[in-house]
């Protein structure tokens, strides 16, 4: 029998998920996919696996989950409580879930999107040639209570590694850049949507998000006589009433509102991380200064597995102690480095 | 007086979309010979296979060509775009090879499609007369989209160009034919609508567990043929395939 975690309990929207299927656009399938790929990223470098495993992505509130067999896990994404059978583990963070054990995951603290990765991914079944469910297209479906989860081979043993996140979960500044229906809108147009702040609206899913703010609307010219248009993700559509929402990894492949421009991929987690009220500013970056941000990006994205540490959890197992900076800035030289918790 | 060229109504436009890809559009308005622009250039850019382009897709008027443009500039990709273009009148190209015709069986009326009567009328057209129209008139996949598999259909001639409804439908089953702007969608899941829902068929236009997930391509052409209730229903009893009964041609 393979190993598996056994679903215990769960949040009303986890699913499977991995970075998307390409190649089924012009079958009128959007590539879909976690709504942070960024995190699966992060857990397959604490975890020494490809990117492209699936991993378990949690909407706001997570569940517990039962270990057939000795399972290393990692946490990533939005920070949320977490506990191994009683214990609080640490977020951002690789562990073991020994056989039998139960890791618990409450709510987020920060962000929307969790993800809970096993050790070289989970072996659900694949739709169209990958694990990542698509909901509105009926690929995969929502995890339930008694679920069992099969977990991929993994001959690794290493946890308690982690890892500093990219700053994504609080909203902020949103970098994008002009795309094919951009000079349907004037240059005042543009000045007052990048001077405009503005606020995560209720209204979003995983096909797009609202982005609420005060004030007049943003008008397209022409807006009404727009032939429907292929759609990416990260794409800034501006609907009838001249407000924009976010189109995300599951959002259609045409559409027949105006787009205004395109939120870099490297951006785009920060939109879907961000809660409830979260401010927003979109600041435009000519097409070469876009490209060499993302380049960066995916640059940094590549590295990762050099950026993940040894988790602190012991003073006397740690070997090289000098090294670590106990003493600086604001921390008291009295204080107990061990009492600072996700600070390490 | 000089006469200044506006530079959005010079066609075909090529565009960055985000960076995200390429993309080259034909007509700010939707037109048979633009649409065919858009389906035969994109099957002679995917005849060169290009090492930068991931995937393509055709939309109403344009070809979309999927590539990461943090890892490749736009500018060469783009002159190499625009000799293609040079080549020929894209827009008096003909249609790829290797489409298929199919010939779906189609119940019109009749309470599995209820709003033939009413699509008739804002058509001016009897319902007998509007069901020889909707059933013989060969429409093209103008583009699939919107949902996964799902074709859009054009066109029916321009008395049929009726709007969509202002209250919308909330769901119409699998399988419905639905028209508005002289096209037909056919859907491929339950779906609210603000198109009319004119015909029943037994037609999957996505099916997910088959090892041919979508079976229509944009360019393949449709005839919808008028079955009896009892003929339909016999289908719908029997078919295991998702064609619903469908005839299928080769066109060459």
């Amino acid at each position: 029998m393979s190993a598996a975690l056994i679903v215990r309990s769960i949040g009303p929207a986890a699913a499977i998920q991995d970075l998307g299927r390409a190649g089924f656009m012009s079958s009128g399938l959007t590539r879909g996919g976690a709504s942070d790929p960024t995190a699966l990223y992060e857990g397959a470098a604490l975890l020494g696996h490809a990117p492209t495993s699936a991993a378990l992505e949690m909407v706001g509130i997570g569940g517990s989950f039962e270990a057939t067999a000795d399972t290393r896990i990692a946490l990533t994404g939005a920070v949320m409580d977490a506990s191994i059978a009683g214990s609080t583990v640490q977020w951002n963070a690789s562990h073991l879930l020994p056989a039998g054990s139960v890791l618990t995951i409450g709510t987020a603290r920060r962000g929307n999107f969790g993800y809970l990765h096993v050790g070289n991914g989970f072996d659900t079944p694949k739709y169209l040639g990958t694990r990542g469910s698509h909901l509105s297209a009926g690929l995969g479906r929502l995890v339930e209570v008694g679920d069992q989860l099969d977990t991929c081979t993994d001959t690794s043993t290493d946890v308690g590694l982690h890892l500093v996140p990219e700053q994504r979960l609080d909203g902020g500044k949103i970098r994008f850049v002009r795309s094919m229906q951009s000079d349907k809108f004037d240059a005042p147009t543009f000045t007052r949507f990048t001077q405009t702040e503005f606020r995560r609206d209720p209204r979003g899913n995983r096909q797009g998000i609202r982005m609420d703010f005060d004030g007049d609307g943003f008008k397209a010219n022409g807006q009404l006589n727009i032939v429907s248009e292929v759609i990416i993700a990260g794409d800034i559509q501006i609907t009838g009433d001249g407000t924009p929402f976010v189109l995300m990894h599951e959002c259609q492949t045409t559409g027949g509102y105006p787009r205004i421009g395109t939120i870099l991929p490297a951006d785009l987690s920060k939109v879907s991380q961000a809660p409830v009220g979260s401010k927003f500013t979109f600041e435009l970056l000519t097409f070469d200064e876009g490209a060499a941000v993302q380049t960066r990006a995916n640059a940094v994205l590549d590295k990762l597995r050099k950026m993940v540490k040894p988790l602190l959890r012991d003073v006397s197992t740690i070997q090289d102690l000098l090294s670590y900076q106990l003493i600086s800035g604001v921390v008291s030289a009295t204080a107990s480095p061990l009492d600072e918790g996700n600070k390490l | 007086m000089t006469e200044h060229a506006d530079p959005l109504n010079i066609w075909p436009q090529v565009k960055t979309v985000g960076l995200a890809g390429i993309i080259v559009t034909f007509s700010g308005v939707l037109s048979e010979s633009a649409n065919r622009a858009a389906i035969a250039f994109r099957a002679a850019v995917v005849a060169l296979e290009w090492s930068e382009v991931e995937e393509s897709n055709s939309t109403l008027v344009s070809t979309f060509l999927r590539i990461d443009l943090s890892r490749h500039r736009p500018e060469p990709i783009i002159e190499r775009l625009q000799d293609l273009i040079a080549r020929q009148d894209w827009l008096s190209a003909p249609l790829p090879s290797g489409r298929t015709l199919w010939r779906v069986p189609t119940l019109f009326g009749t309470d599995r499609a209820p709003q033939l009567a009413e699509a008739a009328e804002l058509a001016g057209r009897s319902v007998e007369n509007a069901i020889t129209e909707l059933s013989t008139t060969t429409m093209r996949v103008l583009t699939i989209g919107f949902a996964p598999g799902q074709p859009y259909l054009g066109t029916l001639p321009d008395h049929w160009n009726i709007p969509r409804q202002t209250n919308i439908t909330p769901s119409v089953p699998a399988g419905s034919l639905v028209t508005a702007v002289s096209q037909f969608c056919l859907f491929p899941f339950d779906t609210p609508t603000g198109w009319r829902h004119v015909g029943a068929t037994g037609f999957l236009s996505f099916r997910p567990n088959s090892e041919h997930p979508f079976p229509l391509s944009p360019g393949d052409e449709m005839i919808f043929d008028p079955v009896s209730e009892s003929e339909f229903s016999w289908i719908e009893a029997h078919d295991q395939t998702g064609n619903g009964g469908a005839q299928i041609e080769e066109l060459t």
